[in-house]
């Protein structure tokens, strides 16, 4: 039996690490107001953050120091993640860039491994170990601080995305039992797919018999858009509803009948008063001119 | 589970509550062809609101009833159809021709006794 301790032991290194990591904390610690100084003092001379104020700066990286050693304390990162993509919340309205903030963190790392340069500056071997430790811990950071963000701005991104596509189908009440949908711009086939849904939603929200739905804005349409159109059409149906598909363009009249798509079951009219005025002859309106009024 | 079949006046209302097997859907079909012969039924709704899912044998088993009811003298409405299903229906090409639809029972009412003037 050997009695022998194997330098590789991994538990054993892993013992030493946490304890270089204790005393590396401490370090960051003591010396905070130091370090985070000479931090802001780079991020300024790197013409970083420049649509913030000084104060802000002052504050935010103050929090973002105190994270930072707080990972390398516990190496829990949920804390960070969280402060990151608050913090990205915050600034992304002020036109704060990727790259500002990859470069913020990046800068933090290597002021604080300078100064431990400097601390072991005597101890070459205890510094290679204290960088073992330090190293692993700051990418971890900087990855997670970059992906916050990066997460963060994909997320508003992704809202607006929503809200503009939301935006481009409105279904539109205009007599009781009566929707009309106007349609402008390219129909594209995630677009088609969204309108037939909003259309359908619309129709039972509504209770609508007969469904008006306008091209005049659509410049063209390929054979796929046809179809969607088509597509819709049966749909209502099987909700019940009618549609009447005004507004088509010469040239996009002649497309459909060189791609030669099936219009048979396509109800069309000229624009958007002949459909208005059917829609209102099959569901019994009667509109009336009052003569007195004039 | 059998679906029931209410009578209401001169109509039949067939009110599917969950997901059929295709015999239940057969079954359907015989005792619809039956009750309107007993019941001398001018109309049938059959009501699909609680159905999420509707594959290709239901579609085609509802556009026969529809058809074999009219053969029997009664006009057959099919309602209740809800959006997701319309579309995934339409992609399918299961578009129910020559049957009626309409959006909910009162609708399917209605349009009965608009067409027995």
């Amino acid at each position: 039996m050997s009695a022998q301790p194997n330098p590789h032991d991994p538990g054993r290194d892993a013992d030493q690490t946490t304890a270089l990591l204790r005393e590396l904390v401490a370090h960051l610690r003591e010396n905070r107001n130091q370090l985070r100084e000479e931090w802001v003092r780079r991020i300024i001379d790197g013409k970083l953050l420049t649509g913030m104020t000084r104060e802000e700066i002052n504050a935010e990286t103050t929090s973002i120091y105190d994270n930072y050693v707080e990972v390398l304390a516990t190496g829990s990162v949920e804390a960070l993640e969280t402060y990151a993509r608050n913090l990205s919340e915050r600034i992304i309205p002020r036109g704060v860039e990727t790259s500002e903030v990859v470069g913020m963190v990046l800068l933090l790392r290597d002021v604080l491994a300078r100064s431990l340069f400097w601390k072991y500056q005597n101890d070459f071997e205890l510094l290679n170990k204290v960088l073992d430790a330090y190293e692993p811990a700051a990418n971890r950071i900087a990855v997670t601080v970059a992906s916050s963000f990066v997460h963060e701005r994909e997320r508003t991104i992704r809202l607006q995305q929503e809200a503009i596509r939301e935006l481009s189908t409105p279904v539109l009440q205009v007599r009781e039992r009566l929707v009309i949908l106007p349609i402008i711009g390219v129909l594209d086939s995630q677009r088609s797919r969204q309108l037939t849904e909003q259309l359908l939603r619309g129709i039972r929200a509504t209770r609508a018999k007969v469904v008006v739905i306008d091209i005049t804005g659509v410049p063209s349409v390929d054979s796929t858009a046809a179809n969607h159109i088509v597509q819709t059409v049966e749909a209502s149906r099987l909700m019940g509803a009618t549609v009447i598909v005004t507004g088509l363009s010469s040239e996009v009249a002649q497309t459909l009948v060189t791609v030669g798509v099936e219009l048979g079951k396509i109800n069309a009219l000229g624009d958007l008063q002949s459909g208005m005025e059917e829609a209102e002859r099959l569901l019994g309106y009667r509109v009336t001119l009052d003569r007195s009024e004039t | 589970m059998r679906v029931p079949i209410l009578r209401q006046a001169k109509y039949l209302i067939a009110s599917i509550q969950s997901a059929l097997s295709d015999h239940e859907l057969l079954q359907l079909r015989d005792d619809l062809m039956e009750q309107t012969g007993r019941y001398r039924a001018r109309g049938v709704v059959v009501d699909v609101t609680a159905l999420d899912v509707m594959d290709s044998f239901a579609a085609r088993t509802l556009r026969s009833i529809g058809h074999l009811l009219n053969l029997r003298g009664a006009d057959t409405v099919i309602v209740g159809i809800q959006p997701d299903v319309a579309i995934s229906m339409v992609q399918l090409g299961l578009t129910l021709e020559g049957v009626p639809t309409a959006l909910d029972l009162e609708e399917g009412l209605a349009y009965l006794d608009a067409q027995m003037g």
